[in-house]
């Protein structure tokens, strides 16, 4: 930022008793449509993504429902097959992907960054109108009649066999493609041009580290996905040999394909997580993290080594056992950096001051369950034992236990932790501690019992199954249950915040970073005079000096 | 409730399912441990330093630095031991003994057909001995799918473009369950089966009844039928190359590489005969796809794995060195 000049700065305190923010700035459905400002776009997008997610979450309560009985008796097989397909597409496309960086990235980084807006505030608002063209072919599939191909749209049933609604919802996921690529390469030049005076790159809050890095693997990994969903759909449609062997092709190709987009994919979807996280702990120990440098390098590393590992999905689809020896010895190794942040967020709390308010408490889970999930991708890895379990109940497990257990806690995290920041109101705490408690034993009484019955033998995308594994299967639906009440209280309790809710102040918390230095809800342009950065990242008495010299003077 | 409704392992009943169970069970141990830890250190850590009024602000000290390498290198060690005993097993698991019984498994939405080198041909239920190694070469005809048997801790997807195999030994009699690990579509969950291991003795008894002769036999009439003697003679005067001992050898190409003629390559040679043409030959061959379905081209293969070269001519074309 070089240039800041605010008209009315000199006229507005923080303290002022009702300041201008970015919320009550303009009025009318038109200034949020056609908003340029981050903020309101993050807006549009946390509204956008919480309607897919219970889009989602209701489908998943369906299956669930399908499976307390073995017979398959709720639901002819044909929907059940549907479900779980638009279930795995509207959360990862129309969720867990855009929900941190489009909603709490897109709110907060340029704050972080001392900044007034991203580096292209029009094209931030193109990313969502994209979003929500791709998102309506996913709405009219599913009203039309639905898709049953699983989310991997495997060839050659998705180009040859399958007589549902394909095309459209493949060009949904193309389309929504290019939001994620305009919001990555939005944050990526911000994260280069924009940083305010003093904030070097070792001074960055590890929050935008992590989204640096995603955003890296967002821009090269989606045109991958792009070009595979386009040759799918031309496969398909103008019956062009390229995946199906009836028309000369191969279908493990679509499968290597597929997959180096989609593992890159699932850290598009855990790095933000990691960047929620590393705020939270710093926020609530009142400390720094523990090992910045490692904590940040090892989200590049991520990046990186998430590029070497897509085979690792292919163990048993027809490749060589030495092409799957060097995956699975990548696989090994792509877990190291997780599990270097996962104890440099554990030993931050050394001698820290510990607050347990709701957002600790969903990190707190979040360290438990992704410890999980991470241990557990080690036996997937392991070449083994994932010929037992591949494609059963226990690769099912495994990754809801990253993505939901790690990306939706993070989420739910970063929601409550900034809601005061984006409201301007404070949450109620002990109906947030509730819910949080009820996501953390809904969310293992759900999916712990699918590792267990993936490896006894339970097949995933099942819609009938062997009587053996109901027991297991109950227990799980009964997780579902509490998981459900453990999301719904949420949406009702903030949805009341916003005009019963304790008006917020500037850093509730008494938290580090730019974002707690400017009002709440912020001003439209985020800070009345550019900010000068002196302290490193999270030196709390640094930035409390700063804070009250700002004050003062 | 019984505990035997509420089973956690599968049934154990094969030559790898003592390697595969142990280190499942053994990564659950070690992966337990270091999870519990990490909760205990946490709920310590989060209680010890819970924020009161004499610690509103952390004390600025760090643990001691050596520990963030400690953190690095030991997962490092740990996950490379996880890879080789995983490697271990897989080797164990993929290594097909040389003695194996032969079976052929076609996948089709939403089926399961078996064929033994003796003739009999089975849906969604398999018979094998106890303690003999079988091999099962498997293709589909329509979308990908996935043999899977629990009890045998083996699965292996099923391929609509070539053959791939996996082999197990049964260590116990009884009946498995066969799943379709692979989404395949609508009966997806009902392409499902059994396995019956049997006494050698039963299994000889089974076999015994009624079959319509052996594959080879079976392949035979094919290849009359569909006229493949007419340029595959028995001797090297035919335009196609002779067959007879043909499987296992080195095949010179047109092109100058050569393939081993394995069942992929004669399947292949079926279906779409002008992708690896043999040295010599002209590409006249007309193409198979669509026309030989996947079971009568396994009793194709079987037959030509049977034929004996003629005792009175000269042994069959020599690989030319390219």
């Amino acid at each position: 930022m070089t240039t800041t000049t605010i008209d009315d700065a000199p006229f507005i305190e923080p303290s002022a008793t009702a300041p201008r923010n970015y919320l009550n700035d303009e009025y009318g459905v038109l200034s949020w449509l056609l908003t340029r400002d981050h903020k309101r776009i993050a807006v549009l997008y946390a509204i956008s993504v919480t309607v897919f997610f219970m889009v989602g979450g209701i489908i998943a309560f369906m299956m669930r429902l399908e499976l307390l009985t073995p017979e398959g008796d709720l639901f002819t097989s044909d929907t059940y097959n549907k479900l779980f397909t638009l279930h795995g597409i509207v959360m990862i496309f129309f969720f867990l992907i855009p929900a941190i960086p489009a909603v709490l990235g897109n709110f907060i980084l340029p704050i972080m960054l001392g900044a007034k807006d991203l580096a292209f505030p029009k094209i931030n608002l193109l990313s969502w109108y994209i979003y929500m063209i791709g998102g309506s072919f996913g709405i009219y599939v599913i009203i039309t009649g639905g898709v049953d191909t699983g989310w991997t749209f495997y060839t050659p049933f998705s180009t040859q066999y399958s007589n549902t609604h394909v095309f459209a919802v493949t060009l949904g996921a193309f389309i929504t493609g290019f939001s994620s690529i305009l919001t990555g390469l939005n944050f990526l030049v911000t994260i280069h041009r924009m940083r305010a005076p003093g904030l070097t790159w070792f001074r960055l809050p590890l929050f935008v580290w992590s989204m640096y890095a995603t955003s890296v693997v967002i821009m090269l990994a989606t045109p991958v996905l792009a070009i595979t969903l386009v040759l799918l759909m031309v496969e398909r449609t103008l019956h062009v040999g390229i995946f199906d062997p009836a028309l000369g092709g191969d279908p493990v190709l679509y499968q290597h394909m597929f997959w180096f987009y989609s593992h890159p994919a699932v850290y598009i979807m855990i790095l933000p997580g990691m960047a929620v996280i590393s705020e939270c702990v710093a926020a609530f120990t009142r400390k720094k993290i523990f090992g910045y440098k490692f904590v940040a390098f090892s989200s590049l590393a991520i990046a990186f080594l998430g590029f070497l590992v897509w085979a690792h999905h292919l163990f048993v689809a027809g490749i060589s056992i030495y092409s799957a020896m060097v995956f699975s010895f990548l696989s090994m190794i792509v877990a190291v950096p997780s599990a270097i942040k996962v104890f440099n967020w554990t030993a931050t709390m050394y001698r820290a001051s510990v607050s347990w308010q709701t957002p600790m408490l969903y990190v707190l889970g979040f360290i438990g369950l992704f410890t999980i999930g991470g241990v557990t991708g080690l036996f997937l890895a392991a070449l083994g034992i994932d010929v037992h379990v591949h494609d059963s109940y226990f690769v099912v497990a495994h990754f809801h236990y990253i993505m939901v257990g790690g990306t939706i806690m993070a989420y739910l995290a970063g929601i409550h932790y900034w809601w005061p920041k984006i409201t301007g109101r404070m949450y109620p705490e002990w109906w947030a501690r509730l819910s949080a408690l009820l996501v953390f034993v809904g969310f293992n009484l759900t999916f712990f019992p699918q590792f267990l019955v993936g490896y006894v033998g339970m097949p995933r995308r099942y819609h009938a199954y062997a009587p053996e594994f109901q027991v297991l299967n109950v227990l799980s639906t009964a997780g579902a249950t509490i998981l459900a009440a453990g999301y719904l209280l949420p949406m009702i309790y903030l949805f009341w915040s916003l005009k019963f809710g304790r008006k917020a102040g500037t850093n509730p918390w008494g938290a580090v970073g730019l974002e707690w230095a400017t009002s709440s809800p912020p001003p439209k342009e985020n800070f009345h005079e550019t900010p000068v950065v002196t302290w490193e990242a999270y030196d709390y008495p640094a930035f409390l000096k700063a804070m009250r010299e700002t004050q003062h003077g | 409730m019984m505990l035997s409704d509420f089973p956690l392992f599968p049934e154990a009943a094969s030559s790898v399912a003592k390697y595969v169970d142990g280190l499942y069970l053994a990564l659950i141990l070690l992966t337990g441990t270091v999870s519990l830890l990490i909760w205990a250190a946490i709920f310590y850590l989060a209680i010890k330093y819970r924020r009161r009024p004499d610690n509103e602000l952390a004390q600025e000290q760090e643990p001691p630095a050596a520990l963030e390498m400690t953190w690095i290198v030991v997962p490092t060690i740990i996950f490379l031991a996880i890879f080789v005993a995983g490697a271990w097993v897989y080797f164990r698991i993929q290594r097909v003994p040389t003695n194996a019984l032969e079976v052929y498994a076609t996948g089709r939405q939403w089926m399961w057909k078996f064929q033994h080198t003796t003739g009999q041909r089975e849906i969604n239920t398999l018979h094998v001995p106890v303690n003999r190694p079988v091999k099962i070469t498997m293709a589909s005809e329509d979308v990908i799918h996935s043999l899977w048997f629990p009890a045998f801790r083996v699965k292996n997807d099923v391929l609509p473009n070539r053959y791939r195999t996996l082999w197990f030994q049964a260590t116990k009699t009884g009946r498995f369950h066969i799943f379709c690990a692979e989404y395949c579509g609508t009966l997806h969950s009902g392409m499902i089966g059994w396995v019956e291991v049997m006494e050698p003795t039963e299994y000889q008894k089974w076999l015994a009844g009624g079959s319509e002769g052996s594959l080879a036999t079976q392949g035979e009439q094919l290849f009359q039928k569909l006229a493949c003697a007419t340029c595959h003679t028995n001797d090297a005067t035919g335009r196609g190359p002779v067959l007879a001992g043909i499987v296992g050898k080195q095949v010179p190409l047109a092109d100058g590489h050569s393939v081993i003629a394995d069942d992929n390559y004669l399947r292949e040679s079926i279906l779409n005969p002008t992708a690896k043409v043999a040295a010599g030959f002209q590409p006249i061959m007309p193409a198979f796809q669509g026309q030989v379905s996947e079971e009568d081209l396994i009793r194709l293969i079987a037959f030509v794995k049977t034929m004996q070269p003629a005792t009175n001519v000269a042994p069959p074309q020599q690989p030319r060195n390219p």
